[in-house]
C-alpha cells in the first residue's frame, strides 16, 4: 500500500488541472465539491498510511522515477513515507479538508470561486510534495511552490492594488530565505555528494559536533526556514497577508505553509544537532519572534491581524522548542497549533462573513447570542491556544515549556511570558468581539446572521480536535502515555543520543510547578483581560493619547518602517538614480545619438547622387585609376 | 597567318602599348566630356577596340592564340551591347526627343 503514495499527491493535482482547465465552465459549487473530495480522498489515502505505520509497518522510500543524473550526483524523485511525514500529512490533508468545506461556505458569492479552489487544490499538492519529499530538492519544489500559491492566494482579490502590494511582500520576503534554502542544497551537495535524507543523515552522524560547514549549511537552512515561517527579521509579510481569503489564512497562513519551516529543521534534526551555535540562535530568534509579535498582537485592531502576529508567536515557540533539542514538542505544538488557529481564523471568517466584511474589533461587540456557534467554537479555540487544560494547547505548550526549562530557565521565563501574552490578546479579542454591545449599527440588508451549516460544521469539528487534540501527548506526569513521543521517537533517535537527553531530567515535582506556576498566571491573565475588555471595554477607548511605550507597539515597533528606510528607499532611490543617470543621460542617449547620427549623414551625403550621367562616369573611372595605382604601389 | 604574325612583330612592341593607352585615353575622355549618348558609346567602342589592339598584339608576340580568341568573344560581346544600348538610345529619343545625358537626371536623392 505505501507503494502507492503517489496517489495522495495525485488527487489534489488531478482536482487543480481538472477544475483550471474547465474555468469557465463549472457552474455553482461544482468546484468546490471536486476539490473538497479530492482532498478528502488525499486524507483517507493519508490515514491508511498511518494506520500501516502505527501497527508497525518500517518506513520507506517510494522511488517513482531517475529525475537528475549528472557526473556522481543522482537525485530521485522519490517519497519518503514516516512516522513524521504521516502526522504532517494527517495535518494538511485532514485540516485542509475541512477548510475546502468551509470555504465552499465562505465563498459561495465570490465571482472567482472556480479560480480559488483551483489555487486551493495546487497548494495542497505543493504541500504534500514539501513534507513527501524523500531529499532536499523535490521539498524544494514543494517549498517554492507553496509559496506561488502563497502569492496567488493573498492576492486573490486583484483589484486592490494594496492585496497585490502584500502579496508580492510576501512572495518577495521568502525568496530572501528561499535563497538561503538554496544555498544550503549547493553545500550539501558539495560536502555530501548527495540530497537524499537517508544518505545525508548516516553520512553525517560520523561529523563532529560543532563542525564549521554543517553550522553554516543549518545556519542557510534555518534562513529558509525564518522566512517561510515568518521569524525575525523576516515576519512583516505575514500580518500583511491576512489581504487573502479568511480560509487562505487559516490553510497557509496558520496551519500548513507557515509551519514547512518547523517541519524542515524537524526533519533535518540530525544536521542540527550537529551545530549548537545555530541552535543557540534558532532558540534566540524564536524567544524574540514570540515576545516581539506577541506584544504587537496586544495592541492591534484588525480581527485578522491580531490573529496572524499570535501566529507568529506562537511559530517563535516552535522555534524555541526546535532550538532546545524537543523537537517531538514543537511537532506536538505544530499539530495542536494547527487545529486551534485554523479553528480561531474560520471563526474569525465568521464574524466577518456574519458582519459582512467588518475586521475591525473596535466596532464589534455583543456578538455572544447573536452567532452562537461561532462564539463557542471561538471560545474553545481561545482556550486552547491559551493552554488552558484540557484543551490541546496546554498539553503541547507544556512539552514546550518542559524542553526549555532542560536547555535553560531563562528560556522558560521567556516563553511563559509569552503564554501569558497569549491568553492576554486572545482574552482581549474574545471579549472585545463577543461581549459587550454591539457598536456597528444593524445594516438591513444584511442583518447579522450565522455563518450556514457548510461553514459551521468543519468549526465544530476542529473545535472537538482542539479540544481533544491533546490527548496525543498527555504527558506520563498526568497519568498518560505521551503518545506522540513514543511515536515519533525513531525520527530523532539518532540526534536524540547526540545531545544526550535524559527524558526524566527534571523531577517529578519540579515539573508540577513548571506545569502549575503558568496556569495559575494565565488564569489570573484572562480575568484581568475580562476585566479590562468585558467589563471597561477598553478596546473601543484606545484612540485616547498614548505613552510612548504603547505608541510604540501600536505601530509594530516602526519595523515596516525602518526596512522601508534601510531597504525600500536606497534601493528606490538607487533605482531612480540608475532610471535618471545612467538610463535616460548615457544608455538613451547613447541609442539615441547612433541613430541620429546615420540619419543625419544619410540626410547629408545623399546629395551625392546628382542624377547627373557624367557625374557618375567621372567618379567609376577616378575611382578605377585609384584601385589601379592602389594595386600598382602595392 | 604566319605571315601576319611576322608582320606585326616588325613594329616593337612598344608602340602597340603607346597606342593602345592613347586610343585608351581618348575613349575615356570622350565618355567624360562628350554629352551625346551616341558620342559616348562610340568612345566605349573605341576603349573596346584598344584593348582589342593589345590583346591581339601581345597574341602575336608571345604566340599565344588565347589572346586572339578573347577578341572576338569582346567582339561578340559588344556587338550584343551595342544592339540593347542603341535601342535603348531609340527609346530614350522618342520619349523625350533629345539623347543629351544631362537631360536624363530624374533618377537623384
Amino acid at each position: 500500500m505505501i507503494e502507492k503514495i503517489w496517489l495522495v499527491p495525485l488527487f489534489p493535482l488531478i482536482g487543480f488541472l481538472a477544475i483550471a482547465f474547465n474555468f469557465m465552465r463549472f457552474k455553482g459549487l461544482l468546484s468546490g465539491i471536486i476539490a473538497s473530495s479530492a482532498v478528502f480522498l488525499s486524507f483517507i489515502g493519508s490515514m491508511i498510511l498511518f494506520l500501516q505505520l502505527s501497527a508497525g509497518q518500517e518506513a520507506m522510500t517510494v522511488d517513482l522515477f531517475n529525475w537528475i543524473h549528472f557526473n556522481n550526483l543522482s537525485i530521485p524523485f522519490s517519497f519518503l513515507v514516516d512516522k513524521l511525514s504521516v502526522l504532517m500529512l494527517l495535518i494538511i490533508t485532514g485540516v485542509g479538508f475541512l477548510i475546502h468545506v468551509y470555504s465552499i461556505g465562505y465563498m459561495k458569492e465570490d465571482a472567482g470561486f472556480n479560480r480559488f479552489f483551483a489555487y486551493m487544490n495546487l497548494f495542497i499538492f505543493f504541500m504534500l510534495l514539501l513534507v513527501l519529499g524523500s531529499n532536499y530538492l523535490v521539498m524544494f519544489i514543494g517549498w517554492e511552490g507553496v509559496g506561488l500559491c502563497s502569492y496567488l492566494l493573498i492576492g486573490f482579490w486583484f483589484k486592490n492594488q494594496d492585496f497585490n502590494n502584500a502579496a508580492k511582500k510576501a512572495f518577495i520576503m521568502n525568496r530572501i530565505g528561499d535563497l538561503g534554502f538554496l544555498l544550503a542544497l549547493f553545500m550539501l551537495i558539495l560536502q555530501f555528494g548527495t540530497l537524499n535524507f537517508s544518505d545525508i543523515f548516516s553520512k553525517s552522524q560520523t561529523i563532529l559536533v560543532g563542525n564549521s560547514t554543517i553550522t553554516i549549511i543549518t545556519m542557510l537552512l534555518f534562513a529558509g526556514a525564518v522566512g517561510k515561517s515568518a521569524q525575525i527579521p523576516l515576519f512583516t509579510w505575514l500580518p500583511d497577508a491576512m489581504a487573502g481569503p479568511t480560509p487562505v489564512s487559516a490553510l497557509i497562513h496558520a496551519a500548513t505553509m507557515v509551519t514547512a519551516g518547523i517541519y524542515m529543521i524537524a526533519r533535518s534534526n540530525i544536521l542540527f544537532v550537529l551545530a549548537p551555535v545555530t541552535m543557540w540562535t534558532i532558540s534566540l530568534i524564536g524567544i524574540a519572534t514570540a515576545l516581539l509579535a506577541g506584544s504587537i498582537a496586544i495592541f492591534q485592531t484588525d480581527i485578522k491581524k491580531i490573529l496572524a502576529y499570535s501566529t507568529i508567536s506562537q511559530l517563535g515557540l516552535m522555534f524555541v522548542a526546535l532550538g532546545a533539542g524537543s523537537f517531538t514538542a514543537a511537532m506536538f505544538h505544530l499539530t495542536t497549533h494547527a487545529f486551534f488557529k485554523a479553528l480561531l481564523f474560520l471563526a474569525a471568517g465568521s464574524v466577518i462573513h456574519a458582519l459582512s466584511g467588518e475586521q475591525d474589533i473596535r466596532k464589534m461587540g455583543g456578538l455572544r447570542h447573536k452567532i452562537p456557534v461561532t462564539f463557542w467554537v471561538f471560545f474553545i479555540g481561545s482556550l486552547a491556544i491559551a493552554g488552558v487544560p484540557p484543551f490541546a494547547g496546554f498539553f503541547s505548550k507544556d512539552a514546550i515549556m518542559l524542553g526549555t526549562f532542560e536547555s535553560s530557565p531563562v528560556l522558560w521565563i521567556v516563553s511563559v511570558l509569552v503564554a501569558l501574552m497569549t491568553s492576554f490578546y486572545m482574552f482581549r479579542l474574545l471579549f472585545t468581539v463577543f461581549w459587550g454591545k454591539a457598536i456597528v449599527s444593524e445594516n438591513k440588508y444584511h442583518p447579522v446572521h450565522e455563518s450556514p451549516k457548510s461553514m459551521t460544521i468543519p468549526m465544530m469539528v476542529l473545535a472537538a480536535l482542539s479540544v481533544f487534540g491533546g490527548m496525543i501527548g498527555i504527558p506520563q506526569l498526568l497519568g498518560g502515555s505521551d503518545r506522540i513521543q513514543d511515536y515519533l521517537a525513531p525520527i530523532f533517535a539518532a540526534s536524540a543520543s547526540i545531545l544526550k537527553q535524559h527524558p526524566s531530567e527534571v523531577n517529578v515535582s519540579s515539573e508540577l510547578a513548571l506545569m502549575l506556576v503558568p496556569l495559575i498566571l494565565i488564569f489570573i491573565v484572562i480575568y484581568a483581560a475580562y476585566l479590562l475588555y468585558a467589563k471597561k471595554r477598553l478596546v473601543q477607548l484606545e484612540d485616547k493619547p498614548r505613552s510612548f511605550f504603547e505608541n510604540l507597539i501600536t505601530r509594530k515597533f516602526y519595523i515596516d518602517e525602518l526596512y522601508e528606510i534601510i531597504i525600500q528607499q536606497p534601493v528606490s532611490r538607487l533605482s531612480i538614480f540608475f532610471h535618471d543617470v545612467i538610463e535616460i543621460k548615457i544608455i538613451d542617449r547613447l541609442v539615441n545619438n547612433t541613430g541620429n547620427m546615420i540619419v543625419w549623414a544619410g540626410k547629408n551625403i545623399r546629395y551625392v547622387q546628382t542624377g547627373n550621367v557624367g557625374v557618375y562616369l567621372f567618379f567609376m573611372v577616378v575611382s578605377i585609376i585609384t584601385i589601379l595605382f592602389f594595386n600598382l604601389f602595392n | 597567318m604566319p605571315d601576319t604574325i611576322q608582320n606585326m612583330q616588325v613594329i616593337p612592341l612598344d608602340y602597340y602599348i603607346f597606342f593602345c593607352s592613347a586610343l585608351f585615353a581618348i575613349g575615356v575622355v570622350g565618355v567624360l566630356v562628350k554629352r551625346n549618348a551616341l558620342v559616348i558609346f562610340m568612345s566605349i567602342e573605341l576603349m573596346l577596340n584598344s584593348a582589342n589592339l593589345l590583346l591581339a598584339a601581345f597574341s602575336a608576340y608571345r604566340n599565344d592564340p588565347a589572346g586572339q580568341i578573347f577578341v572576338f568573344f569582346i567582339m561578340v560581346v559588344a556587338a550584343a551591347e551595342v544592339a540593347i544600348g542603341l535601342a535603348l538610345l531609340v527609346m530614350i529619343y522618342r520619349s523625350t526627343h533629345t539623347i543629351d545625358i544631362n537631360v536624363l537626371n530624374k533618377l537623384k536623392w
